[in-house]
């Protein structure tokens, strides 16, 4: 509840049902323009179902997300993207068989002006568009310092690398808002450090507001701005990672579970 | 990757112009062509079409497609009732013999024709059918091509059962081997270029390509069209060269015959797709002299050629020996 006027992204009551398997209750969520907020919760609390409604993998059974006042709910993820919102995935999700460089140009795919006929016949306006996704893509990849691994198959980065791939891989899709699906999986301290400061640049130099599933507290405690704390499919807390903190249901829920038995 | 391609698919015109020029000269230049070899490159160029389009759908878009055939049926019997019927009688004061000015010059847009049908026709099966995956589909492809098959069988106009006979001989090399470069050289530029690169992420990974933003049912519907499109050229081809067609030369057997040089030449690898197409039509040739024996042999061979992957024993082999290519970081 930062500021007011029109969310970027919000989610109103969304519940999600599989069968007689309630995902999520009655959750609701804002996001304002160039916002970093953290998504919290143990496992299974529906981070990743959130994420999937965000993004239109699944549609809720009750409930709408609108994105600048306009719904949202249940659009095809391609629309979903092509509006503004990018994502990554939790288990990577790179095209295993591209290079590095063809990775990051799948995402302007959907931008793309020429016709198939341009394509085959190798135009003008076919080539003065290869060359300017070509040189947009290796700008992106340079920043992100992988411009060395440009030729390499996707495969074969290192884990950290691969990560970083997929959020340059979303941000190339040019979005107003990025999910981040725990990011920091798997990741040693100095990648996890390296994250952070990832992070703070693409907030510095593209504007993106960011909502980011994350596990590792102090990843989270350390960058984002607000927290939505989730549990058992339903919204606990929300606030600054200090009240978030201070939270007596969060601390039962979470953070006491980190000292106690670890729930699956 | 076969580099020395590069060039010619930087420049279009090139491809196109060498692509053409040598179905010119072997249509001119090839009088010593004895008949049965001349029908042998037929067969060769009209696979190649065939097995380089059903690439594009399953080695580059990873769709699984059992009816190519009936695709190729479609623009088989489409073309043959033009060449047959619709154009002597809508011309005739015309000569419509196989090698008669007339019949060349209308054979293009008779064999163009045959092609839109067929995409078409995939595009009626692949609109609703491309939502599925996997195993789903292949059982819809399969359905379709069956289906096509029995209408087929049973449209009298076209023969029914028994077939059409007495197809105009139109098809030369120069057709045939035009439009086989036509195609490979359509495929390699589509595949390497932003847009193409989607049909290779769908395959990879559907779910993340749509979380960039890539309709993925558009493009396996494309892929699927297009593939369809060029199986119909082939179809008119292979008519106009048998001269006799009938619902079972196109049966699931004959989309599985285009499956294996797909999967031969490596799936995504147009130009080893093509060079497994001429492979397998010399060895069904090769293999005719053993009668019964010859399904035996055959997939004998084939099992051969999937465990010893001469494709990849071949690549190093082939880059000594092909001019312009340069290692992998080109």
């Amino acid at each position: 509840m930062t500021s007011a006027g029109t969310p970027l992204l919000e989610a109103r009551n969304c519940s999600l049902r599989f069968g007689g398997i309630a995902a999520l209750t009655d959750v609701s969520l804002r996001i304002d323009k160039g916002e970093l907020v953290g998504l919290i919760g143990p496992n299974g609390a529906g981070k990743t179902s959130l994420f999937n409604i965000l993004t239109g993998v699944y549609r809720p059974t009750d409930g709408e997300v609108l994105l600048e006042g306009r719904p949202v709910t249940g659009l095809a993820p391609h629309r979903i993207n092509r509006l503004g919102v990018a994502r990554t995935f939790q288990n990577i999700r790179l095209f295993g068989s591209l290079d590095v460089r063809m990775n990051v140009r799948t995402s302007f795919i959907a931008r793309l002006r020429g016709g198939l006929l341009e394509v085959v016949r190798r135009g003008k306006k076919f080539r003065s568009e290869e060359r300017e996704i070509q040189e947009e893509g290796r700008r992106l990849l340079a920043y992100f310092g992988l411009e060395e691994a440009s030729i390499l198959p996707s495969r074969s980065l290192p884990y950290g690398d691969q990560r970083r791939l997929e959020i340059v891989r979303a941000l190339a899709t040019r979005p107003r808002l990025l999910l981040l699906d725990e990011p920091a999986a798997g990741m040693n301290p100095t990648e996890k450090e390296e994250l952070k400061q990832l992070i703070a640049r693409i907030r510095a130099e593209f504007g993106t507001a960011i909502l980011l599933v994350e596990h590792d507290m102090k990843v989270v405690m350390g960058i984002c701005e607000r927290l939505v704390v989730l549990d058992r499919g339903s919204l606990l807390a929300t606030g600054t990672p200090a009240e978030v903190r201070a939270d007596p249901k969060v601390i039962a829920a979470y953070l006491g579970e980190q000292h106690g038995e670890e729930e699956s | 990757m076969f580099h020395s391609s590069k060039a010619l698919i930087r420049n279009p015109r090139l491809a196109l112009a060498v692509g053409i020029g040598i179905a010119v000269l072997l249509q001119l230049g090839g009088g010593w062509i004895d008949p049965y070899t001349t029908q042998v490159v037929l067969f060769a160029a009209i696979n190649v079409i065939l097995a380089v389009s059903l690439n594009l759908v399953m080695g580059e878009t990873g769709q699984f497609s059992l009816c190519h055939a009936a695709f190729m049926a479609v623009g088989a019997y489409t073309s043959a009732l033009l060449t047959g019927k619709a154009l002597p009688t809508l011309l005739p004061h015309l000569s419509w013999t196989g090698s008669s000015w007339a019949s060349q010059v209308f054979f293009l847009p008779v064999l163009l024709i045959g092609g839109f049908v067929a995409a078409l026709s995939g595009f009626i099966v692949g609109g609703p059918s491309l939502r599925l995956r996997g195993d789903y589909l292949a059982m819809v492809t399969l359905g379709f091509g069956e289906i096509i098959r029995v209408l087929l069988q049973n449209a009298n106009f076209v023969g029914g059962a028994r077939g059409m006979e007495g197809i105009l001989p139109a098809t030369n090399l120069f057709w045939a081997v035009g439009f086989a470069v036509l195609t490979v050289y359509t495929m390699i530029a589509l595949v390497r270029s932003t847009y193409g690169r989607g049909f290779q992420a769908v395959r990879d990974d559907e779910i993340a390509a749509a979380a960039m933003g890539i309709d993925t049912t558009r493009v396996k519907v494309t892929a699927f069209v297009i593939g369809a499109f060029f199986a119909g050229v082939a179809g008119g081809l292979y008519a106009h060269a048998v001269e006799f067609i009938s619902p079972e030369g196109f049966n699931f057997l004959r989309s599985f015959e285009i499956i294996v040089m797909v999967i031969l030449g490596g799936l995504g690898r147009p130009v080893g797709v093509a060079i497994a197409a001429i492979l397998i039509t010399l060895l069904n040739e090769w293999l005719r002299d053993l009668s019964q024996y010859r399904m035996v042999v055959y997939a004998l061979i084939i099992i051969l050629f999937m465990i010893l992957r001469p494709a990849e024993t071949l690549r190093p082999l082939l880059s000594r020996v092909l001019p312009g290519r340069k290692s992998a970081a080109s």
